[in-house]
C-alpha cells in the first residue's frame, strides 16, 4: 500500500515526445488530499499535470514534482435548467461530451482532441474552431478554485478575483492548482454538425473564402496542404460548419452516435516510414478526397477531433518524436503567413497536412494565445536542425507582430517569449504576489523565463 | 428508489468499485455505494449522479465491525426494496508481505476484511437474493489468491479463502436462480500499485469496472480481467511445487 507522500519516477514528456525529463509524479486520489500534499513540501516545486496532451514541457518538471490529476477526475454536479456542470479539474473534455451529449448538451470550446482535461483547458485557455464567433474556453467558466501556495481556497471568476482568474487562463498552472470549475455548457438539437466543405486551390483563395463568409459558420477551420508548391501554395480544403439541427438528421434518437472503430499505432515507426514521398502522397490523397460540397450531415467527433480514433498517433513520428508549430499572424500579415508556407514547403522538413484558421479578438487572459488574426499548425518530425529551423521561424514571426502557444511550444527562447506576450509583467506581479517562492514551476517556465527571467535549472 | 434496477456496491470509494458504480450507472441502474469515509463516498455518489443521471444512495460501512452487518443489509433492503438486483463487493485490504509477517495485527485485518467480511456480509445477502430467485452477486478478489507466493502469501491467502468462499455460494445459491461471479483482477492501476516496482499489464481501473459489468452481465462464473490473467494464472498454478518452492518471486 502506497502512502501520501510516495510518488514514482517517470520520465515524462509532452505529446511531441521531446524534451523527456525524469519527474517526482505525485497521484492523490482524493481533491481533500491536494493541499496537505502540497503543504509537505517534499520537492522544491510542483506543476499540475492533466492528460498529457500539451506538445512540449508545459506540464513536465525535471527533477521536480509533478501533481498526476488523473484520479481528480469527479463531476460534482449538473444543473440541466442553465447546463452549468461543476466538476473536478481533472474530468476530461471526453467525459464530458460522453455523458452529456446524450442529454443534449456540449461543449462551448473544444479543440483538436477530447483527450484534454478541465484544468489543462482553463490553463492554456483552449480556442476552437469557433474562437472567430465565440472565444476562448476561459469566457464559458462561471468560476474556479484555486489552491494557492499559500494553502488558501481562491473562488476566481471575472467579477471575484478577476486578476487571479485572467491570469490562471492561459497561465499554463503557474497561479496554483485548480482544483474545481463550474462550465457552462451549451444546449445543442444533436451530436451531429451540417458542414460545408470548399476547396481552395491556394492559399489566397483560401483566406479569402474565410474573410468572405467564416461569419456565417459557427465552426470554420482549413486543412492546408503545406507541402503543395508554386501557384498551388497552400491549397486547403475549409471546412465549416454548424451544429445539425433535429430535422437534418436521421434516425429515431439526434444524439446517439456509432461507436467508432478505434485504430492504434502500437509501436513507434521507423524514421523513414514518414518523409517528404509519403507525406506528399497522403497529402494528395486528402486533398482529393475533399471536393466542395454542401450540407454534409457528420458526426461531431469525426467533425473535431478527427485523430483521436487513432491511439497513440504521436507514435507514427517515431521515437524521436517532433515537434508542432502553432504561431498567429495578425490579419495585416498575411504575406508573413505565406512566407512561412514557402519556407515549410521549400525545407526539406516534411509536414503532414496543416491546420489554418481565422480568429477572432483577444480575449482578457493575461497570457491567453489567440489575436486577432489567423492561427497556423505544423506537424514537423525531430531532426538534427529542428530546433535552429523553429527559432528561426519563431523570429519571423515576431517581425510580423505574431506569437506562439505554449501549449504546443518546446524550443522557443526567453527574449522571444517575451516579446510575443507583452502582459508578462503584470502576470509576473500577479504571480509573485501569489507565489513569491516560486512553489508552482515547470521546465517551460524555466525554458521561458516566465518568473523575471529566471531561467535557472531548478526553482 | 422502488423502480428502478439497484445495485449495491460495498467498498465504493476504490478506483475500481468507482468504475463498477458508473459502469453499472451508465446502464441505468441506481446505485447504492457503501464505504467507510462519509465525506469521499458522498463525492463518489455526485459524481455517479452528475455523470449518469441516476440516483445514488451512499451509506456508511465499515469492513471489520462485523456486528454492524445485519443492520447494514436491511437498511439496504429496506432503501431498495425488491429492486435490489445484485451486489458487488469491491472492498479489500493490502500491505507488504515483510510488515503483515512481522505484525500479526496487520495480518490478521488483512483476513478479517478480505475474507471474514466477505462471509459476513455475502451470507445476510445470499438470504434475501435466496428469496427472491434472481439477481446477482459479484466478489472482487485477485490473482494472487490463485498460488501462495512468499512475496504476498498472506493477502494471497486472504483471497484464495475468498474465492473458494464464492466458489461455494455459487453452488449453493444456482439452485435459486442467482449467479455469483468472482472476479480475478490482475494489476489494476490503483492506489494499491502506483509506483511500485516489478508490474507488469497494469489495467486501468475504468476498463477493470467495464470488464466487471460484462462479466455480470454474461453470468460468467470466474473472470480474469484483463482476460490474458486467465492464461498467466494457468502456467503459474501449474509449475510443480518442487520447483515453485525454490524460487523468490
Amino acid at each position: 500500500m502506497v502512502g501520501l507522500g510516495s510518488y514514482a519516477v517517470q520520465q515524462l514528456s509532452g505529446w511531441g515526445r521531446f524534451p523527456v525529463e525524469e519527474c517526482h509524479v505525485f497521484r492523490p486520489e482524493k481533491r481533500r488530499l491536494i493541499a496537505p500534499l502540497l503543504a509537505a513540501r517534499q520537492e522544491q516545486n510542483y506543476i499540475a499535470r492533466g492528460l498529457g496532451r500539451s506538445y512540449g514541457d508545459a506540464s513536465v518538471n525535471g527533477g521536480n514534482g509533478v501533481i498526476d490529476y488523473s484520479r481528480l477526475n469527479r463531476m460534482i454536479s449538473f444543473d440541466a435548467a442553465t447546463g452549468v456542470l461543476e466538476c473536478e479539474a481533472g474530468v476530461s473534455l471526453a467525459e464530458i461530451l460522453e455523458a452529456f451529449v446524450p442529454r443534449g448538451f456540449f461543449l462551448p470550446v473544444l479543440p483538436g482532441t477530447k483527450f484534454v482535461t478541465v484544468g489543462g483547458a482553463i490553463a492554456n485557455d483552449i480556442h476552437g474552431k469557433n474562437h472567430h464567433r465565440d472565444g476562448t474556453f476561459s469566457q464559458f467558466l462561471d468560476s474556479f478554485e484555486l489552491l494557492t501556495a499559500a494553502g488558501d481556497v481562491l473562488t476566481c471568476s471575472p467579477e471575484s478575483n478577476p486578476d487571479v482568474f485572467w491570469a490562471t487562463a492561459g497561465g499554463i498552472g503557474l497561479t496554483g492548482l485548480i482544483l474545481t470549475a463550474r462550465i457552462r455548457l451549451q444546449r445543442v438539437e444533436s451530436a451531429y454538425m451540417a458542414v460545408d466543405y470548399f476547396r481552395a486551390h491556394n492559399i489566397d483563395e483560401a483566406l479569402a473564402a474565410m474573410v468572405e463568409s467564416d461569419e456565417r459558420y459557427q465552426y470554420s477551420v482549413a486543412w492546408v496542404d503545406c507541402l503543395a508548391r508554386g501557384a498551388s501554395l497552400g491549397r486547403s480544403v475549409l471546412m465549416r460548419g454548424n451544429h445539425a439541427v433535429r430535422s437534418a438528421v436521421r434516425g429515431n434518437d439526434p444524439y446517439r452516435v456509432k461507436p467508432k472503430f478505434r485504430k492504434t499505432v502500437p509501436f513507434d515507426l521507423p524514421g523513414i516510414a514518414l518523409n517528404p514521398l509519403t507525406i506528399r502522397a497522403f497529402n494528395e490523397f486528402y486533398y482529393r478526397m475533399h471536393p466542395t460540397a454542401h450540407g454534409k450531415v457528420v458526426d461531431y467527433d469525426s467533425y473535431f477531433c478527427p485523430l483521436d480514433s487513432i491511439d497513440h498517433w504521436n507514435r507514427m513520428y517515431g521515437k524521436r518524436g517532433f515537434g508542432q508549430y502553432q504561431v498567429t499572424f495578425p490579419v495585416s500579415a498575411t504575406s508573413g503567413l505565406t512566407q512561412l508556407l514557402e519556407r515549410i514547403s521549400g525545407s526539406s522538413c516534411a509536414s503532414f497536412l496543416a491546420v489554418l484558421k481565422r480568429l477572432g479578438p483577444a480575449g482578457p487572459g493575461l497570457l491567453s494565445y489567440p489575436t486577432d488574426g489567423y492561427t497556423i499548425t505544423f506537424d514537423i518530425p525531430m531532426r538534427r536542425d529542428l530546433v535552429p529551423l523553429l527559432r528561426e521561424l519563431d523570429k519571423r514571426v515576431l517581425e510580423q507582430g505574431g506569437r506562439l502557444y505554449c501549449a504546443k511550444d518546446a524550443t522557443a527562447l526567453p527574449e522571444t517569449f517575451a516579446e510575443m506576450y507583452p502582459r508578462l509583467d503584470e502576470f509576473r506581479a500577479i504571480k509573485a504576489r501569489l507565489d513569491p517562492d516560486n512553489v508552482f514551476s515547470s521546465s517551460m517556465t524555466r525554458r521561458l523565463g516566465i518568473v523575471n527571467g529566471d531561467t535557472r535549472k531548478r526553482g | 428508489m422502488a423502480n428502478a434496477r439497484t445495485v449495491a456496491i460495498l467498498g465504493s470509494t476504490s478506483a475500481i468499485a468507482r468504475a463498477v458504480a458508473v459502469a453499472f450507472g451508465r446502464q441505468g441502474y441506481s446505485v447504492i455505494l457503501a464505504a467507510r469515509d462519509p465525506e469521499e463516498n458522498e463525492t463518489v455518489a455526485a459524481d455517479v449522479r452528475a455523470r449518469c443521471g441516476v440516483e445514488a444512495h451512499p451509506m456508511p460501512l465499515e469492513a471489520e465491525d462485523f456486528e454492524s452487518h445485519a443492520e447494514f443489509v436491511k437498511k439496504c433492503l429496506d432503501l431498495a426494496g425488491d429492486s435490489l438486483e445484485g451486489v458487488v463487493l469491491c472492498f479489500g485490504y493490502m500491505e507488504n508481505q515483510a510488515t503483515a509477517q512481522s505484525d500479526f495485527r496487520v495480518a490478521r485485518r488483512i483476513v478479517d476484511v478480505n475474507y471474514t467480511a466477505t462471509i459476513s456480509l455475502l451470507e445476510r445477502f445470499a438470504g434475501y437474493f435466496e428469496q427472491r430467485k434472481s439477481g446477482f452477486i459479484a466478489g472482487v478478489s485477485s490473482v494472487a489468491g490463485d498460488r501462495g507466493r512468499q512475496s504476498n502469501y498472506i493477502y494471497g491467502s486472504s483471497k484464495a479463502g475468498m474465492t473458494t468462499y464464492l466458489d461455494g455460494l455459487r453452488n449453493r445459491l444456482y439452485h435459486a436462480g442467482v449467479h455469483v461471479t468472482t472476479i480475478k483482477p490482475g494489476f489494476v492501476d490503483t492506489k494499491m500499485t502506483f509506483g511500485l516496482p516489478g508490474l507488469f499489464l497494469v489495467a486501468s481501473p475504468e476498463k477493470a469496472g467495464q470488464d466487471i459489468l460484462r462479466a455480470i452481465r454474461k453470468r460468467r462464473n470466474v473472470a480474469y480481467v484483463p482476460w490474458f490473467w486467465r492464461y498467466i494464472m494457468f502456467i503459474f498454478q501449474h509449475v510443480p511445487e518442487f520447483i515453485f518452492k525454490r524460487t523468490k518471486t
